[in-house]
């Protein structure tokens, strides 16, 4: 087991372990014990500046919201998300974002479905086995290196990866040449920007569940992989239910891979002469943040109006998963509680 | 299903094979991350035994260099490769080392306040606010800076007199080091928040009720003790900022302006006000050069520099705590 602080690098909005839902310090910390009254100017002046803080990070929230929600219900027209883009001279020529929305779905299930069972997998082995210790230490930095990576390194060496001869069949490929960019290319490396997090939210998950639960299943004649099967990977749920959700928020949000890794296209490119589902993932395509990217005014399609519809659509996503977590974290505090 | 699970996780399922098996995945991940960090150096290769240690001074203008580099893989003469990357590079350091320097401060004020100061409702509020503003998707950041903080300082922080007076160097028209800075500022503090708070709220009671105890009020233990104690953390969420910050690509590269300039602050306030381009933007603004090889090479290098500053960051936080273990909760 390993220090506390090791995965604090993490970040992971903690799920308070039942049975510390009210830490020793709580009653200090509850019950104000003492007004500022008594402190002295520099020590009120400090708290002004608390409160100052606090309350401006608020209203710069409140104001990304709110503003986002003008432009959005200005701008949004309920077609638009199922119109593909289209070639055009002004905005109202040049279609909705359909594409980009499914684009932005189907990249968000590549990259959850891949990273959801490997994040488990690798949270259970550093939890249950993690033997030997190095591999462990290793695995550990290894998953924290991630973490910090840029995702735009990530992208490139995507590019270097599925331009490969040997992966042309995931990508659109031409007389040898593999061209590189399609929704299983963005999708895999997208899976590694969501790996760390679904890793540190299980191993959180996995570590909160105290001994004697395995050793009673131990000693019921349960294997450790059945026991981690049946009992472990049920009771932290919810851990692995935000860890999803968290990984699949910075799936949605990420541009740079998508924009190296998709193509700078609006539209589906699906490859000719293949079944239906695999033409349009081996070919390019657009996200909703790519699509936002392009449509700003530094982009390629210059749509300010349109990029503010899209950003409403993902704000409204990011919004809908940051509410699901809370709906989660609260239900994990109401069920029950080890005891120790 | 519970009578089968004797069969189910027979020999099939072993203990020994499920180990194997997760060992194998683990092995695999980790030999992804070597795999990855030795391509980005490969391709960089290149561009760094071209350059030496030039890679990283001035000298030229960055984008004259970018266009002889895209230029010599279409005629096909010798590849060219000369790049001084100093302007990005700074420009790189000033935006990063601005954002993370405001957003520490702050964050570890607003952490202190929803730790120790505010009422329950106010921190009730302020918790979501912040995991709200850590999740949203830089491109919505971008989408607003570009939007409505770049014509604002354009059009009114910025005055005729100092457009005038750079004129012939640069246009200010807004996208400036000031608008990335600030937004950078509001994408990290969350991070940096979160993180500090769960360090703030880890100190061990017995600690701050000694300082209570000897009748030191309220803000002085936070800042004495709680503040010390939590160091680590505070280590670490300034360092992962970090990370976040040197790559930022897409947020940066749609604000900061996209000219390869370093604003030199010797030249008075007026520096907050110019455009530059970091390194990331860099390569998200020359992403469709990435099929010529010098081009790739140079690409490349850029990003195996922001790998490698990634890594040191990490190492040097990874020292910072090694040397605060007394701090550690047990």
């Amino acid at each position: 087991m390993t220090p506390p602080m090791e995965n604090q690098t993490l970040t992971v909005p903690p799920v308070p372990p039942p049975d510390q839902a009210d830490p020793p310090g709580a009653h200090q910390r509850k019950g104000a014990v003492e007004g500022s009254a008594t402190w002295s100017l520099t020590d009120r002046i400090g708290l002004a500046i608390c409160w100052g803080l606090g309350l401006l990070f608020c209203a710069i929230a409140v104001a990304i919201v709110v503003y986002l929600m003008i432009q959005g219900i200005k701008f949004l027209r309920p077609e638009m998300l199922w119109t593909p883009a289209a070639a055009g001279f002004s905005e109202t020529e040049t279609g909705g974002f359909s594409d980009a929305f499914i684009g932005t779905m189907i990249v968000a299930g590549i990259g959850i479905a891949l990273a959801l069972p490997t994040g488990i997998a690798i949270a259970v082995w550093l939890v249950e086995y993690g033997r030997p210790a190095t591999l462990a230490r290793i695995t550990e930095s290894t998953i924290e290196a991630i973490a910090g990576i840029p995702s735009i390194v990530l992208a490139l060496f995507g590019t270097v990866i599925f331009s490969n001869a040997a992966l042309g069949f995931l990508s659109r490929s031409s007389e040898g040449v593999v061209f590189g960019r399609s929704f299983f290319a963005a999708g895999a490396m997208l899976s590694l920007v969501a790996l760390p997090l679904i890793v540190a939210s299980v191993r959180e998950g996995l570590n909160s569940i105290p001994r004697h639960v395995r050793e009673a299943s131990y000693a019921v004649g349960k294997t450790k992989a059945a026991t981690t099967r049946r009992i472990l990977l049920p009771t932290c749920r919810p851990q692995v239910a935000t860890g999803a959700m968290l990984g699949l928020g910075r799936i949605i949000g990420d541009t740079a891979i998508i924009v190296v890794l998709l193509g700078a296209t609006q539209n589906f490119a699906p490859v000719e002469g293949i079944g239906f589902p695999l033409d349009y993932l081996r070919g390019a395509g657009t996200t909703l943040t790519n699509f936002v990217y392009e449509a700003s005014p530094t982009g390629n399609l210059n749509q300010p109006q349109k990029a503010y519809a899209a950003a409403f659509v993902l704000l409204l996503m990011v919004l809908a998963l940051n509410a699901a977590v809370d709906v989660v974290h609260r239900r994990a505090r109401k069920v029950g509680t080890w005891s120790h | 299903m519970d009578q089968e699970a004797t069969t189910e996780y027979g020999p099939k399922w072993s203990d020994q094979r499920v180990e194997r098996m997760l060992g194998a995945l683990v092995c695999g991940v980790v030999a992804l991350l070597l795999a990855l960090i030795v391509t980005v150096f490969v391709h960089a290769w290149p561009s760094f035994a071209h350059n030496g240690l030039a890679w990283f001074s001035s000298g030229g203008s960055v984008e004259d260099q970018l266009n002889a580099i895209s230029l010599s893989a279409q005629t096909s003469g010798e590849y060219v490769y000369t790049f001084h990357a100093w302007p990005l590079i700074w420009s790189t350091l000033l935006i990063t080392g601005g954002a993370v320097a405001i957003a520490l401060v702050s964050a570890l004020f607003v952490a202190v306040f929803i730790v120790e100061f505010a009422p329950e409702w106010m921190s009730n509020i302020l918790q979501p606010v912040i995991r709200f503003l850590a999740s949203v998707p830089s491109v919505i950041y971008g989408l607003l800076g570009v939007l409505v903080l770049v014509p604002f300082i354009g059009n009114h922080l910025v005055t005729e007199h100092q457009k005038a007076s750079v004129a012939g160097v640069i246009s200010l028209t807004g996208y400036s080091l000031m608008a990335a800075v600030l937004v950078l500022t509001v994408m990290i503090a969350p991070l940096m928040v979160s993180i500090f708070s769960d360090g703030l709220r880890a100190v061990k009671p017995g600690w701050l009720e000694g300082s209570l105890g000897l009748g030191v009020n309220r803000w002085r233990t936070t800042w004495k003790i709680g503040v010390r104690s939590a160091r680590p953390a505070i280590v670490a969420g300034t360092v992962l900022a970090v990370a976040r910050a040197i790559g930022e690509a897409v947020m940066l590269a749609m604000i900061s302006g996209s000219v390869a300039f370093a604003p030199n602050p010797a030249d008075g306030l007026i520096f907050v006000y110019e455009p530059s381009r970091p390194l990331g933007p860099t390569i998200v603004k020359n992403i469709d050069q990435l099929s010529s090889p010098p081009f790739n090479a140079t690409l490349f290098s850029i990003a195996a520099v922001l790998l490698f500053s990634a890594a040191l960051f990490s190492l040097a936080g990874w020292a910072a705590r090694r040397s605060m273990r007394k701090y550690l909760m047990p």
